[in-house]
């Protein structure tokens, strides 16, 4: 395996909630996230909308909100980062895929807010680099000075792409880029994400279409209630059979092609003291309910459920 | 020019004739509802036999149809004749272009000094929400928000004339002297006070507003974008932040043209600034119906043009209504 490029360990964000009052309330959204990311490769999270992935991305980019906290350790080639880090780096060679257009400033021309706050003669060799990346994802010379709301669906994504991929970055955060996009825009986005991977650098996939997560991805972690609570190779998500979690299982059973099969039950508001799937789960033991269990390897695979650890077993 | 600008000179054009119209009717309305009576309001209790009355209640048209009294004044504004001032004995359109240009100043003044400091102000306090100088700035301005404009001037005048005495109290020249003799400083003199008054009330509402802006513009996801791509701090601001935030705020700082207007009656009155507003209320109090009506127009011309302006602002400085117009062409 090549080298690795972002390593989040137990990473856990939470924000600060007032509550009736000067009540203070702290809401875990992520719990204990772990996950890597290689050169040349394509990690998708995979979770359902609302359920804060989005905020992974944020807290690798150092751009929570005030009221949000992270704790955990992410590394970037191996060296932790510092909110000062994250300022040096974001931009450069981490860089955002964001959702939609709403992300462009709409008083502001495309190029404009491509190139960024540069002046004399970096803004020439900056128009000039972002004139070479639209035209790479074919966006005509009059878009250059299309403000946002001129832009389509595709043009737009096509914008977004370019923008974030201006300086060159080695890891690429895409945070939903298909939602909302038509057949076509979604397979163009597809292509572009894998020709990302084509050039060596790592791609973090933030998405709730498993269909895209399981085109493009390598590997899939899967997100339930604020925790991953399974890492595996895309390969072994065409196979229920090789995949570890019940959940992981139920939600690929429950695809149109594999059958349709519906699993009731609903993903926990509150916070609860064992495992999160454990009101859901066909194989639980009395153990589950009061035991929370961690992430731990399970051959290539990486799973959070006790019936996979031999010491509990 | 294109089809574009004939559309909205058009329709502003109408919207204009309109208001004009139903200003002119039901101010007109309301006055004749009112207990003014004009053979009192020109009599000022003098004592005259009925006969001598009735004469000039004839003179007046007292007795005539509402209706009739409705088209006389409709008529007669349409030649441009706004009719005599009771207080005065010259045309109102004399006494009113005199004092509009008097509080014009005042309030143009006022309007571009507060415009300036309250939106420097609302950046400042948005840009370090949560910080010192944002305390300060909201505290600043729920005081201003809270104080009655009056009362504002007259803690000024006690301040700065009354106990420094560095301006005059009042009167737009000193008291013996013609107002053709009063040189330009001792007019400025005078100016000094109410537009600082009318400045300081006007700064609360556009730096709040200015700040919440700024905030929710902060907290987009353009910003949060921008942030991403490595863009921070002054320069953020400075490149995306300030355009979002100041149509917002130019829009509300046209449409405080009433606001000002009413601010300057109140403060005119204080300083006895011989404006438009101080008129008004001797109109008022005088019950000098010609005069009162010629004021109201006068504003609510005063009012369609500042947001006119607005919409001719908004117009160069915002990208996409240009854009909406050119597909309302079709």
């Amino acid at each position: 395996m090549s080298e690795e490029l972002l390593s989040v360990k137990n990473v856990s964000i939470s924000f600060t909630q007032y509550v009736q009052g000067l009540n203070q309330h702290e809401l875990k959204v992520i719990s204990d996230l772990s996950l890597d990311v290689k050169k040349g490769e394509v990690v998708a999270i995979l979770g359902s909308s609302g359920s804060g992935k989005s905020l992974l991305a944020h807290a690798i980019l150092g751009i929570l909100p005030e009221n949000g906290t992270c704790e955990g350790d992410i590394c970037y080639k191996n060296e932790v980062l510092t909110q000062q880090k994250k300022e040096a780096i974001r931009g450069k060679e981490i860089c955002l895929i964001p959702q939609s257009v709403n992300f462009l400033d709409p008083l502001m021309k495309v190029k404009e807010q491509a190139i960024g706050d540069v002046k004399g003669e970096e803004r020439e060799e900056a128009l000039r680099k972002q004139r070479e990346i639209f035209s790479k994802y074919g966006l005509a010379e009059e878009v250059d000075d299309l403000y946002p709301f001129e832009l389509s669906g595709g043009m737009a994504r096509k914008v977004l792409l370019s923008t974030a991929l201006l300086s060159n970055p080695e890891l690429v955060v895409a945070d939903e880029p298909t939602p909302g996009l038509d057949e076509k825009s979604v397979k163009e986005t597809i292509m572009d994400i894998k020709n990302l991977k084509e050039e060596g650098k790592g791609v973090l996939l933030i998405t709730h279409d498993i269909n895209v997560a399981l085109e493009i991805a390598d590997r899939i972690a899967i997100f339930y209630s604020g925790f991953v609570i399974e890492i595996n190779k895309t390969e072994n998500f065409a196979d229920t059979g090789k995949l570890l979690h019940p959940y992981t299982k139920s939600l690929i059973e429950a695809l149109p092609r594999n059958g349709f099969k519906l699993t009731e039950g609903v993903q926990p508001l509150e916070e609860v003291p064992g495992c999160v799937y454990y009101d859901n789960c066909p194989i639980k033991s009395d153990f589950c309910k009061e035991n929370r269990p961690n992430l731990i390897k399970c051959g290539d695979a990486m799973i959070r459920c006790h019936n996979y650890d031999k010491e509990v077993k | 020019m294109n089809n574009r600008t004939k559309k909205f000179i058009r329709n502003k054009a109408i919207h204009f004739i309109l208001l004009m119209l139903a200003v002119a009717i039901f101010s007109f309305i309301l006055l004749e509802l009112s207990p003014i009576d004009p053979v009192n309001a020109y009599l000022k209790q003098a004592v005259i036999s009925p006969e001598q009355r009735l004469i000039l209640e004839q003179y007046w048209g007292v007795n005539q149809p509402l209706t009739t009294k409705i088209w006389g004044w409709l008529s007669n504004l349409l030649q441009g004749n706004l009719g005599n001032s009771l207080i005065y004995r010259v045309p109102v359109i004399d006494v009113i272009y005199e004092r509009f240009m008097a509080s014009f100043v005042l309030m143009a003044l006022s309007w571009v000094i507060s415009g300036i400091i309250g939106f420097g102000l609302g950046i400042v306090a948005g840009k370090n929400k949560g910080g010192w100088i944002d305390k300060l700035v909201k505290l600043y301005c729920y005081v201003l928000q809270s104080a009655p404009s009056f009362w504002i001037g007259l803690v000024i005048l006690i301040i700065f004339s009354v106990e420094l005495g560095w301006f005059p109290i009042g009167m737009s020249v000193a008291i013996g002297t013609l107002s053709s003799d009063a040189t330009i400083w001792q007019w400025l003199a005078r100016l000094v006070l109410p537009t600082l008054t009318l400045s300081l009330v006007g700064v609360a509402p556009i730096a709040m507003y200015t700040r919440n802006e700024l905030v929710n513009v902060l907290s987009s996801d353009y910003i949060l974008f921008a942030r991403a791509r490595g863009e921070s701090g002054w320069p953020l601001i400075e490149r995306q932040a300030l355009r979002n935030t100041l149509l917002p705020a130019l829009t509300l700082q046209f449409q405080n043209f009433a606001e000002l207007f009413g601010g300057a009656v109140l403060v005119e009155q204080v300083f006895s600034y011989p404006g438009i507003g101080q008129t008004a209320v001797a109109a008022g109090l005088q019950s000098d119906v010609t005069l009162l009506l010629g004021i109201v127009l006068i504003s609510a011309v005063f009012v369609f043009v500042g947001n006119t302006l607005a919409d001719v602002m908004y117009y160069f400085v915002d990208p996409r209504i240009r854009e909406n117009e050119s597909f309302d062409k079709n």
